[in-house]
């Protein structure tokens, strides 16, 4: 479904930066960045950005696509804890999918993700990759 | 508040309902129920339906549903939880009776999904999830149970034989279902042989895209003891909600909204799991199942796959879970799903059954769950007569 360029847009800070929210009071961390602190209550966070450097948590590799990702099959999908402690879900390329494993260490690079149709917005966001240390 | 009683049940033939519109299938769902329960006019409606809108181009379903079942001016209320709706209805429906706001509410739950192909099918089902942070990078709903499975598998040992066995006791129990959409039997090598979807979750480990509908009339028990005949009682209800996205969850191999609603509807009605004697279960995929197994407390935590194995939760088990034949084999109309748990939980407490009845049925439990795990809706249903 096509959109207002507002609806991606808006995402940007969480989407290019990695920005997350950092509570004032409890240090807890929230990906994407929230209004209130679903831990102590409070509505007061600092923006930090995150390393997006951690570890393969799940996954699992996509077969039946939905629209706008079927020329990526097979592709993986999988939840990482990152370093600082919060879990993130997104692709895990640049691997063979048949290959990888709970634990793996992997690292974010700015990638494109989709686009809305022929005359719809590109939109570009983070995917993981095996994290070589680069 | 007044204690409720179900004293109607409905439903359609489940299955591609290609003759038959969005309004047609609520309704003809509804005359049976009304058929059913003997009455003809209603107080209330409440409409169980994930999205008439990304389906079928059609909102405002209240209007459209009384109108077209000949309840102009009837309150009617559309709820929306997803794949959890339907169970939303229900309860809105009991609250609607209980509160002493209405002495007849009808819970109506529909879904009409062929009317779209199965791109958009997928894309408006994929909006139970987190748009912004997971579809958005490509993720379905059986790659979110495909990653639930994942864990399991790798903290407690659960196999594919055991996923897999889900689907054949739930075809097994559907093969019996006049109403399911595949009332057909499967082997367990049929099945882990099947297409891959979303590894480890394969076609046959996933509930289908189906047309269908379903309702209960719900009245006060006062009202319901004066009908002479059968009638089921709402005694616990549960209702309780998780993060939207699967990331943020704390744990997960577990389903804590399930745990929660689950432990919320059981002190409602005063019982423990032990006293349930079978279960309707969001089995939308088959790990869904084993997980429900565990969060409603019926096998600890990584017990689930060998109970499955050891038939536990066969018809003829001591605990049966979706002798309907469940989301797997009945078919999912995502809407209607939570209102068809509840019409199989009754015919089974009235001793309906047919060939799939469960000895014994006098307290069910029926589990309704949204998307990856974010709400879930529970019932403990009692037979009176």
């Amino acid at each position: 479904m096509s959109m207002h360029v507002a609806r991606h847009w808006r995402e940007t800070p969480e989407r290019y930066r990695m920005e997350a929210a950092k509570c004032k009071k409890c240090g807890g961390i929230h990906f994407p960045s929230r209004l209130i602190c679903p831990d102590c209550g409070t509505r007061e966070f600092e923006t930090i950005r995150l390393a997006g450097k951690g570890e393969l948590v799940t996954y699992t590799i996509i077969r039946v696509a939905p629209t706008g990702f079927k020329d990526l099959t097979p592709y993986a999908v999988g939840i990482v804890k990152l370093d600082e402690g919060i879990q993130v879900m997104g692709q895990v390329v640049d691997c063979n999918p048949e290959q990888l494993k709970v634990g793996d260490r992997l690292v974010t690079q700015f990638r494109r993700i989709n686009e809305e149709g022929k005359t719809g917005m590109i939109l570009y966001g983070y995917k993981f990759v095996p994290d070589v240390g680069l | 508040m007044k204690e409720v009683a179900i004293i109607g049940i409905g439903m359609t033939d489940w299955g591609e309902l290609w003759l038959k519109s969005l309004r047609d299938i609520a309704v003809e769902a509804a005359l049976n129920c009304l058929d059913d329960a003997g009455v003809a006019k209603v107080d209330a409606i409440t409409i169980g339906c994930m999205s008439g809108g990304l389906f079928n181009a059609q909102e405002h379903l209240g209007s459209l549903v009384a109108d077209y079942l000949g309840q102009r001016f009837v309150p009617a209320t559309r709820v929306e939880s997803a794949c959890a709706s339907g169970g939303l209805a229900v309860k809105t429906a009991y609250m609607e009776v209980a509160s002493g706001l209405a002495e007849y509410a009808l819970a109506i739950g529909v879904e009409k999904m062929t009317d779209v192909d199965g791109n958009e099918a997928t894309f408006a089902l994929a909006t139970a999830a987190d748009q912004d942070y997971e579809a958005f990078h490509g993720i379905t709903f059986p790659g979110l149970y495909a990653m639930m499975a994942h864990a399991h598998m790798k903290k407690y040992g659960t196999t594919l034989e055991q996923l897999s066995q889900v689907t054949v006791k739930n075809h097994d129990n559907g093969s019996m279902n006049p109403h399911a959409q595949f009332p057909c039997k499967f082997t367990l090598e049929q099945v882990m042989n099947s297409t891959m979807v979303a590894d480890p979750m394969r076609l046959l480990h996933c509930s289908p895209i189906t047309d269908g509908g379903a309702a209960v009339l719900l009245t006060t028990v006062e009202v319901a003891k004066k009908l002479n005949k059968p009638y089921a009682v709402i005694t616990g209800i549960g209702h309780a909600t998780d993060t939207i996205a699967l990331a943020q969850r704390k744990d997960l191999v577990k389903l804590e909204v399930v745990e929660q609603a689950a432990q919320r509807a059981l002190k409602m009605a005063g019982k423990t799991i032990k006293d349930v004697n079978f279960a309707e279960v969001h089995d939308c995929f088959t790990i869904a199942e084993i997980m429900v197994m565990e969060a409603i407390g019926l096998v600890k935590p990584g017990q689930a796959g060998p109970a499955v194995m050891d038939g536990l939760t066969a018809l003829t088990g001591k605990f049966p879970i979706n002798p309907s034949g469940g989301l797997k084999s009945k078919g999912h109309p995502v809407g209607a799903t939570g209102v068809a748990q509840v019409v199989e939980a009754v015919a089974q407490l009235r001793g309906e059954a047919g060939k799939r009845q469960v000895k014994n049925a006098r307290i069910a439990m029926t589990q309704n769950m949204g998307g990856s795990g974010g709400s879930s809706i529970i019932h403990i249903l009692e037979a009176r007569s």
